[in-house]
């Protein structure tokens, strides 16, 4: 008797509230703003990336014609079979497959390089009683101020002395060192509760097994967000690869990209945009992927808390 | 197994703050010591110094026969449980427990054979696979002994682990750990600031007070002849009556005016505080004092009458079926249950 008297009431009631909340629903001026800024907003970020991609169906000389296109065209297959194996640049020496893989490597090295020696100087800073440890910190942390560009003529003297110019070493390695990593992990760094050092110091980890078994699977989280943003900062360096390597085989995507529209400069032939179009989106796809990927294992490190 | 020496053990901060004033105590084999006292006391402090998380500043600590001021934590066998567990979040319940032994290259059968056996102790079996955050406050404390017993240690060092816990689940792990305690026999030292569970749980008590220990002893030496005014009021709920009065001519005047039957005065004389606890009074209209009751809380089993003794105050706890009222009543004081504190430094006289 209860359950149907309860029922008889709870009906009303839900009818109700769904009445409630198709009045919610209607459509505020407010909503109306918002939903426009959002989406041209969004049309601002796509359309872009939605013209390289249509116009990398076409062949360059409708391109040079007619502008960027909005829909595609039949030379799409040809386009990307010419941008990732055609050889090209002056000397004809490299191709789109080569170029990707300098990018990656550079992308990798970049971003495996920045952890490793922004993990590894954090720990110094936070876990070892250095003299100037603070002092290191800091002056450490002021290069943040000082960008690449800013010290690119010496470190390309330094480089050069070196011996290092068209090397993958000194692509990556005058890069490497990073304020930015070592910054975040000395916050996160901090974060680890003291407890958990001295539990493990009782456990008999010394500092290393500390570092390896302890702080790097707690850092598991930073560790992700740090290579997404290193990856993406590494893949789409242009004016530090453009300096150190003039030998071709080295030319990264963004290099390549350019290399092809440079043609135009130098007035010989029809630049081929179709196929500089799709190298675009073929250096588009890796950062996409690191970070849809990563995205993924981020989310679930930070929702699994455990710290 | 092991005893615990510390032979006037000082600690000084880098800061320059004293922590610790030279203390000299000795653990025996197989005891459970309780360190009680106020917050910021310093029994953190000296309990990190025996664990070696901590340099000593001056004084020999010994674990065994062996000096260990200089030896490092991990060397010195012992164990810790913390307040917060300080379990590692990534390691699940098995790795957590045996991450000690796997460090001192104990191999894989072997771990597993010890973690299964402290996880069968502690009711852990179905955790073993389970990540810390998958577990309950008190699991997690179980975690944490777990992770001390495997290791077979000389010595456990406890640092208020039970203050994270619902009062319920308290009791209950008190009454664990002190079974898990006696059963394997290992010396432990226990800190706490909750006076019940010194009570409960010590063989011997450790009451401290900024840095100094007021009195070492077993809980019955600590609650029957407390040695200062301060171990009085700390031990025991509720506190111990301190009132002011004077000795002269073989007896023991309250500032009151009332002289206090049975108090050991032994020639005593000049101002000093005489201490009751509240359960050692009998309400009874023969008594000795006058007791004006200004109000009665209700406890259950008990009754706390709080009111005042020729003008200073006084409570009295009496069981549930004596009768009790607001207003003016007389105290009988049970016979050598009268405390006698030096004025000045509140020492037992
Ligand atoms: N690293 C430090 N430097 C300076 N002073 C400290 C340091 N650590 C603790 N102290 C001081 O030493 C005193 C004792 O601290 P300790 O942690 O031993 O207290 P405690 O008895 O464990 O208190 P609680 O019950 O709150 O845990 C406190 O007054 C504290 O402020
Ligand atoms: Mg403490």
């Amino acid at each position: 008797m209860a359950d149907i008297a309860e029922t008889s009431q709870t009906v009303p009631l839900a009818a109700r509230k769904a009445a409630a909340t198709r009045r919610r629903r209607r459509i505020k001026p407010g909503d109306v703003v918002d939903h426009t800024i959002l989406i041209l907003g969004a049309l601002l970020m796509l359309v872009p990336v939605w013209m390289v991609f249509a116009s990398a169906g076409h062949d360059a000389v409708l391109i040079h014609r007619e502008g960027l296109q909005f829909w595609f065209g039949d030379q799409l297959g040809e386009n990307f079979r010419a941008a990732l194996l055609e050889k090209g640049g002056f000397t004809d020496s490299v191709n789109g497959v080569t170029m990707l893989t300098n990018s990656l490597i550079l992308g990798l090295g970049f971003a495996v390089g920045k952890i490793l020696v922004g993990m590894t100087a954090a720990y110094a800073i936070v876990y070892f009683r250095l003299k100037f440890g603070t002092l290191a910190f800091w002056m450490i942390f002021t290069t943040l101020l000082l960008p690449l560009e800013v010290r690119i003529l010496p470190s390309y003297e330094v480089v050069q002395n070196m011996g290092l110019a068209n090397t993958y070493t000194g692509l990556i390695v005058p890069l490497v060192a990073s304020a930015t990593a070592t910054f975040f992990f000395r916050q996160f760094f901090r974060s680890v509760p003291e407890e958990l050092i001295e539990a493990a110091r009782i456990d008999g980890a010394g500092p290393w097994k500390f570092f390896v078994d302890i702080l790097i699977p707690l850092s598991r989280t930073m560790i992700a967000a740090m290579f997404i943003i290193m990856f993406v900062y590494g893949w789409n360096q242009y004016l530090w690869p453009t300096l150190i390597t003039t030998d071709e085989s080295l030319f990264t995507l963004v290099r390549g990209i350019r290399q092809i529209v440079q043609a135009y400069a130098d007035g010989s032939t029809t630049p081929e945009y179709g196929q500089a179009a799709a190298l675009a989106i073929i250096a588009m796809v890796p950062p996409v992927l690191i970070v849809v990927f990563f995205q993924r294992w981020f989310v679930k490190g930070l929702t699994e808390s455990d710290k | 197994m092991a005893n615990v020496t510390l032979q006037d053990v000082r600690k000084v901060y880098p800061n320059g703050f004293e922590a610790i004033y030279p203390c000299s105590f000795e653990v025996p084999d197989g005891e459970f010591v309780v360190l009680v006292g106020p917050s910021g006391c310093g029994k953190s402090t000296l309990l990190r110094m025996v664990a070696g998380l901590e340099p000593i500043t001056e004084g020999d600590l010994s674990i065994g026969a062996r000096i260990v001021n200089d030896v490092d934590p991990a060397d010195r066998n012992i164990a810790m449980v913390f307040q917060n567990y300080a379990l590692y979040p990534h390691m699940t319940v098995a790795k957590n427990m045996g991450y000690g032994l796997k460090n001192r290259g104990t191999s894989k059968a072997e771990i597993d054979k010890k973690v299964r056996a402290a996880a069968e102790m502690l009711n852990l079996s179905d955790y073993l696979d389970r990540r810390p955050s998958q577990l309950s406050g008190g699991q997690r404390q179980r975690v944490a002994m777990g992770r001390a017993i495997v290791r077979e240690p000389d010595l456990f060092l406890f640092d208020e682990p039970l203050s994270n816990l619902d009062a319920k689940l308290r009791n209950q792990m008190r009454i664990e750990v002190r079974a898990l305690q006696r059963r394997l026999g290992v010396t432990s030292m226990y800190v706490t600031h909750d006076q019940v569970e010194a009570m409960t749980m010590a063989d011997r008590i450790i009451v401290m007070n900024a840095g100094r220990i007021e009195q070492i002893g077993t809980p019955g030496e600590i609650y029957g002849r407390p040695a200062s005014t301060f171990v009085a009021s700390f031990m025991g709920a509720p506190p111990m009556n301190l009132l002011n009065g004077m000795a002269g001519d073989g007896a023991v005047r309250l500032d009151g005016g009332e002289q206090v039957p049975h108090a050991p005065v032994n020639g005593h004389a000049g101002a000093l505080m005489v201490g009751i606890r509240p359960e050692d009074v009998l309400l009874s209209e023969a008594g000795d004092l006058a007791f004006n009751v200004h109000i009665v809380e209700e406890l259950g089993a008990l009754r706390l009458l709080h009111g005042e003794v020729g003008g200073q105050a006084f409570s009295v706890s009496v069981a549930k079926d004596q009768n009790a009222q607001v207003g003016q009543t007389r105290l009988s004081v049970k016979p050598s249950s009268v405390h006698l504190f030096d004025a000045a430094e509140g020492r037992r006289l």
